[in-house]
């Protein structure tokens, strides 16, 4: 009887939107049932070769058998023990970290911003200590997308929030430098500046000295990052009245001081949700770095569906490539939004 | 008594328009003035000149014997000395009133945050919302959020208070609350200058009036002379107009 009431209401209340309602319906009945036909019903889920898929449905076995490599990208099978210990030591400090006293928080903050990325790097490279050097051309697959992500994250967003105050400082060197710097990179597209970094930079570097290409990628999405960072915190700056300014110089507070205990935390709390786009973007912009020879989850993607014996399979692939960006990219929607909450109630 | 504030000549432009005009005033340790005069005529300025908020071009400006100029750490410490309260109130909204109290003593004084958190607790009993501690300022009423930014100012333990109008953003009801908090510590023996309308506080507790039309200090008396016979057309005016 209540659904019979609300869709009289909301679906049939007069004969144009009987009209769209039907007209909805009835592309929802041409085109969910192919879909999840080949999705689920007519596809094949394991195999070894792509002869296995007999159903006429998705070819999952693609997916499947290239799993690894998507993952990992060349990571030589035998290390890659390595990834998997540094990932769940990340899981396991970042899932405790929501389940201790704040004291413990503390020393955990502190490991996972100043102990652990030397850690993970080391993992992930070895070349010491009875580990095998795994060089970086081999790395790839989510792995990389995510090693690449973090990293850039990590790194830019303190250099974007230097800038924004630098764009505001009073001092004219500081202001100009900030802003020539934000305009720069702004105004020139990723791919220019990938390219750029895998190619010419190393014609500047002194002869003899070489940084690892993918250090210089990290370098490269961290200052193109950093700029757009700067732009949105600047927003949230502009929103804190003159007023907050005031009370922490009239209380003895000098310029960091004041930044870093009453404009910075209030500023940031605004710019949630434009830093969390920022850093959506970020992560979707990875597979940019195919340009320069890097290959992360898209790349080794693209790898395996040239590959003579799965040809034809690249609708699975990419199909399989959005939902895992998916995956990830709304997880940190959703997490911003949380971080977003809680700040809200506490004040 | 010893001069504790000193404005010499002191000339302050925005752009072409000249707020200061030629400003001099001695104000004494422990003396309570009291600046009124209608909006516009540079009264704000003033104040937020003494602990330079503002800066000004021309004159000088000698507080607790240190002349104020672009020696930040000159300004450092005279604003750690110097307490002010606004007309906005202007408490950090993301901390809690005890936090916005304890902040300035830790970070800048270098107190332990028991210390800190010991004086911030006694100058909230001194404003009465002691009770209100762990609240946010935007849970406290316009009159609570004032007194707590008097507690956070005198966490400080300042020589001298400045109060840019203090009542002026109030509901009438809760102007006496602010006022009572302001007597009381004018009685304390703090030197204050308070920026005001209401002259029912100027009578009570001022030693010296000043009166401010565009930007000079026009008429400058001690309290029962100001208000009994002021010579000026403009102090007059301006009298007859905000007594009754």
């Amino acid at each position: 009887m209540n659904f019979t009431n609300w869709s009289r209401k909301n679906l049939f209340a007069n004969w144009k939107d009987s009209l769209l309602t039907i007209t909805i319906l009835y592309l929802f009945y041409v085109s969910i049932p192919p879909l999840l036909n080949w999705v689920f019903l007519d596809a094949t889920f394991f195999g070894d070769s792509k002869k296995d898929c007999t159903g006429g449905g998705a070819c999952w076995v693609f997916i499947n058998v290239w799993i690894k490599r998507f993952t990992y990208g060349m990571y030589p099978n035998d290390q890659i023990w390595r990834i998997n210990l540094a990932f769940v030591i990340f899981f396991i400090s970042i899932g405790s970290y929501f389940f201790v006293s704040s004291k413990i928080k503390k020393y955990i903050f502190i490991f996972l911003t100043l102990v652990f990325p030397f850690l993970a790097i080391f993992l992930f490279h070895g070349g010491s200590l009875g580990l095998e050097e795994v060089e970086t051309r081999v790395w790839g697959g989510l792995f990389l997308t995510l090693f690449i992500s973090v990293f850039s994250i990590i790194f830019c967003f303190p250099i974007g929030v230097l800038l924004a105050m630098g764009r505001r400082s009073n001092l004219p060197v500081i202001k100009y430098f900030s802003i020539g710097f934000i305009e720069l990179w702004r105004g020139v597209p990723l791919i220019t500046v990938l390219f750029m970094a895998a190619v010419m930079f190393p014609v500047f570097l002194p002869s003899g000295t070489n940084l690892d290409k993918l250090i210089r990628v990290i370098i490269a999405i961290t200052l193109f990052e950093s700029a757009y960072i700067a732009e949105v915190v600047r927003g949230g700056l502009q929103a804190i009245p003159r007023g907050q300014y005031d009370a922490a110089n009239s209380i003895g507070m000098g310029y960091w001081k004041s930044h870093l205990l009453i404009i910075l935390p209030q500023a940031l709390k605004i710019v949630i949700p434009g830093v969390a786009n920022t850093f959506i973007a970020l992560f979707k912009d990875t597979p940019l770095i195919l340009v320069v020879g890097l290959m992360e989850l898209l790349g080794m993607v693209n790898m395996a569906k040239t590959n003579p014996a799965w040809l034809g399979l690249a609708t699975e692939g990419y199909v399989f490539a959005a939902f895992v960006y998916f995956i990830f990219c709304f997880s940190m929607s959703r997490y911003s939004l949380s971080l977003e909450n809680k700040l809200k109630t506490t004040n | 008594m010893s001069k504790i504030i000193e404005l010499k000549s002191v000339n302050k432009w925005f752009g072409d328009f000249q707020v200061l005009k030629d400003i001099n005033l001695t104000v004494s340790s422990k003396e309570k003035i009291v600046i009124c005069g209608p909006s516009g005529s540079g009264k704000s300025t003033l104040i937020r000149c003494i602990n330079r908020l503002e800066e000004h071009q021309k004159g000088d400006i000698v507080v607790d014997g240190i002349t104020l100029d672009a020696n930040t750490k000159n300004i450092e410490k005279i604003r750690s000395e110097v307490g002010m309260v606004f007309q906005q109130f202007n408490l950090f909204p993301h901390l809690s009133i005890l936090d916005n109290c304890t902040l300035a003593p830790i970070w800048v004084k270098k107190k332990s945050k028991k210390d800190a958190e010991e004086l911030a607790n006694q100058y909230l009993e001194k404003v009465q919302i002691v009770d209100q501690a762990k609240k946010f300022p935007g849970q406290l009423s316009g009159g609570q959020q004032q007194r707590a930014a008097i507690a956070r100012a005198l966490c400080m333990e300042p020589n001298i208070m400045l109060f840019d109008e203090p009542t002026s953003a109030l509901d009438p009801e809760m102007i006496k609350e602010v006022l009572d908090v302001m007597v009381d510590l004018a009685k304390g023996g703090m030197t204050m200058c308070v920026v005001t309308h209401e002259m029912g506080f100027a009578k009570e507790v001022a030693d010296r009036v000043i009166f401010m039309d565009e930007g000079s200090i026009v008429e400058e008396k001690p309290t029962d002379q100001f208000f009994n016979n002021p010579e000026n057309e403009r102090t007059k005016l301006f009298l007859s107009q905000i007594l009754n």
